[in-house]
């Protein structure tokens, strides 16, 4: 039994526990606080549905050794390129969801193959680079939002009638559609279970879990293990990596996607410059280290961070009577990417 | 330097133009886009030389303490922020206990030295254990850090500090007992401090006032000489420390851990003691950089310094292993001088003084990717070359 439980407390990392166990008494100390456990249980989890498909992207470029895609603001880009262009176009409902989604996918494979280009030539050094070539293009494009030529009344500055505004509702056109699809219960009310967005989570969870099954994904998991080992037995280390640098941007902009219609706004400018902190910390936070995620790492880990991020601003409050909870969540992400970049995982390659 | 001379006496001045050119490309563009950009934001020259003195005295000693890591091998110091907000403890303290002018930078200097030694300690430590990534670990080191001072100077400092916890200690509760610092919801150190008794205090204690012009137009050019006293010193620090036998081992571990580590030299305490240098030398830096600016963003005065201060050397033609003294004033220079220029010069093409805005933080942010991907590359490559040398003739 005690070599059981040592193994266990080896394999999961001490921060992890911690910071289960803080969840578990956050939950626990809810109710002697006059917090309603089912409602935060309900913000968590359309929380996780919220941010799933963004913590998955970071799986594909984690398994080729590109490292934790701090870059991911570039997927996000993307994907409210989609967003702004199918309000432009009055795409509504389902179908409108769905047009937006086509159009960032394209956007982010382009996107993703010129990020790719990049981060094979500085090999060792992605994560940094990702970092900063995200809020590069996060500032190239906050020029653009200011010159493109979108007219759309309910997008563009009321007044000077050019530029789009920093944030956009997505009210009337395709807001909730997938989190209302086959819902239970209802929005504000004691229970609400968001399916539809959970289905497409597990739908994205399902492909990409089957994508690393097949020759291609194989492949990618080699070279991320080993790439010497991988360029010996005839695989492409840069066309693997290519491959994942791409896939991880085209979820990237789905993931924003699934996110806006749910938050109900469309976030531009500075608005994606931190995105891939929270994802990132949340995939490590599951288990996942600098070069190995799996699929139970992305739920496990965006439900814990998103149980904390939900949990500490009602619990600590009605507790402390302070709102001690944007430090907790600094501390924790920043702990947790900390605790993964020092951890010596270098010996095991 | 000098194996550019070297390189002209063998293939004569074209090259050796050729030479500097691609060397000081960095630079040499900025210097390009900043003399586009100066007639069409419409700034009189001795507006723009005051901004320059002004701005290099505020800026130059933060973006100088980036140069002894680098010099030790470990790449651009983003946790330099750590030290940023250790000197924002000791103003924050001299301001509650009303400690003003010289007297009151001396203390703060010397209340956030312990600290920013502390700091850079935790950090050159954490950074041993991610060698090779410690750009990234120390980027986010100081995010975390960050978490913690904002921690303290929320929860713990403050009449009321520590709230509804038992801590009745006043050692652990700091006391701030002067109210102008706390916030009306009773815990919490104000958001904006206003540094009255420190405002200009180095500034001001010897300046030199430069008049000019013709009698039509004249211009007056106020030179804080005392600053530049100090970072006078500093650099001389420098040059000083080089030649000393730690400054050495510290190149030598620069070149090489290894080899470094197998003539004698302790590596890792030579690398933490490169980044605690760092970081109580960032810590005196943003006190001068506050006294000057004479206002206190408790909560993010220090967010933007590790990237502005990175951006500058950068721009000034450093790389991630190799800077300069020179590199330090030419970029604080060209960044400032495009930092003033550029939302004038946006309005003025486009109308639109955002869209300079922008760019402005384009620059910044990109100039560091450019520079990280141009130092990973060139490694890169030169493994690569150093891989087909072993492989012989093919």
């Amino acid at each position: 039994m005690g070599g059981y439980i040592k193994k266990f407390i080896e394999n999961a990392g001490w921060p992890r526990i911690i910071i289960g166990l803080f969840l578990i008494s956050l939950y626990v100390a809810a109710p002697f606080v006059n917090v309603r456990v089912l409602s935060s249980l309900s913000d968590t989890l359309v929380r996780v549905g919220m941010n799933g498909v963004l913590v998955l992207a970071m799986v594909p470029m984690v398994q080729s050794g590109c490292g934790l895609n701090f870059g991911l603001p570039l997927g996000i880009i993307a994907g409210l390129l989609g967003a702004t262009v199918s309000l432009q176009f009055e795409a509504r409902g389902l179908p409108g969801f769905g047009f937006a989604m086509l159009v960032a996918i394209p956007i982010a494979a382009v996107l993703g193959f010129m990020y790719a280009q990049i981060l094979n030539r500085v090999k060792g050094e992605e994560m940094m680079i990702a970092t900063y070539v995200g809020f590069s293009s996060v500032a190239v494009t906050c020029m653009a939002w200011l010159l493109l030529p979108f007219d759309s009344p309910v997008m563009i500055w009321a007044y000077g009638g050019s530029g789009l505004r920093t944030t956009i509702s997505t009210e009337g056109f395709w807001r909730h559609v997938l989190s209302n699809f086959l819902s239970f219960g209802e929005e504000g009310g004691t229970f609400y279970f968001p399916t539809g967005m959970f289905i497409f989570f597990f739908i994205m969870i399902f492909l990409v879990w089957a994508f690393f099954r097949t020759k291609t994904g194989t492949a990618i998991t080699a070279v991320g293990s080993n790439p010497e080992f991988a360029r010996a037995s005839g695989i492409n280390v840069n066309r693997m990596r290519t491959i994942s640098v791409m896939f991880s941007t085209v979820l990237g902009a789905l993931g924003i996607l699934v996110y806006e219609q749910s938050f109900g706004f469309i976030q531009l400018y500075m608005g994606p410059l931190y995105m891939a902190f929270p994802a990132v910390a949340a995939i490590l936070l599951g288990g996942a280290s600098v070069n190995k995620a799996t699929m139970v790492n992305v739920i496990v880990g965006t439900f814990l961070f998103q149980g904390i991020l939900t949990m500490t601003p009602s619990v600590i409050n009605s507790l402390l009577q302070s709102d001690m909870s944007e430090v907790i969540r600094i501390i924790v992400s920043n702990g947790m990417i900390l605790y993964a970049l020092t951890r010596k995982t270098q010996v095991k390659r | 330097m000098r194996t550019n001379d070297a390189a002209a006496r063998r293939y004569g001045f074209g090259d050796a133009l050729k030479n500097f050119l691609i060397s000081n490309s960095v630079p040499i563009i900025f210097i390009l886009l900043s003399a586009a950009a100066i007639p069409l934001s419409g700034f009189s020259a001795a507006y723009l030389i005051q901004e320059m003195f002004t701005r290099l005295a505020r800026n130059s000693f933060l973006v100088l303490s980036l140069l002894i890591p680098i010099m030790a091998g470990m790449g651009l110091n983003f946790g330099m922020v750590l030290g940023a907000m250790a000197g924002q403890i000791g103003l924050i303290l001299v301001t509650d206990w009303s400690v003003v002018g010289i007297p009151g930078l001396v203390l703060a200097s010397l209340i956030s030295m312990p600290i920013a030694a502390l700091l850079g300690y935790v950090c050159g430590s954490v950074l041993n254990r991610a060698k090779g990534r410690e750009m990234v670990t120390s980027y986010i080191l100081g995010f975390f850090v960050n978490g913690i001072y904002q921690f303290v100077v929320l929860y713990v400092i403050g009449i009321r500090g520590m709230l509804k916890i038992p801590f009745t200690n006043a050692e652990i509760r700091i006391p701030v007992t002067n109210p102008q610092l706390v916030l009306s919801r009773g815990y919490g150190v104000r958001n904006a401090i206003n540094l009255t008794g420190l405002r200009h205090a180095l500034d001001n204690a010897l300046q030199y006032d430069f008049h000019g012009g013709t009698a039509a137009a004249p211009f007056s050019i106020n030179v804080p000489l005392s600053t530049y006293i100090v970072i006078a010193a500093f650099c001389l620090f420098i040059l000083w420390f080089r030649r000393t036998k730690l400054g050495q081992d510290m190149r030598a571990v620069g070149q090489d851990m290894a080899i470094a580590d197998s003539s004698g030299i302790a590596v890792e305490r030579t690398r933490i003691i490169a980044i605690v240098m760092s970081t109580m030398l960032a810590a005196f830096g943003q006190i001068i950089f506050l006294q000057n600016i004479g206002t206190m963003n408790t909560y993010n005065s220090h967010d933007q310094t590790g990237m502005f201060s990175i951006a500058a050397l950068l721009i000034g033609g450093a790389t991630v292993s190799k800077a300069s003294i020179a590199n330090v004033f030419v970029g604080v220079a060209l960044f400032h001088l495009m930092f003033v220029v550029s939302p004038m010069a946006g309005k003025e093409l486009i109308g639109q003084a955002q869209l300079g805005e922008y760019f402005r933080v384009f620059v910044s942010y990109g100039i560091i990717a450019v520079a990280l991907v141009l130092h990973a590359w060139k490694r890169n490559q030169a493994r690569e070359r150093e891989r087909r040398g072993l492989r012989g003739e093919a």
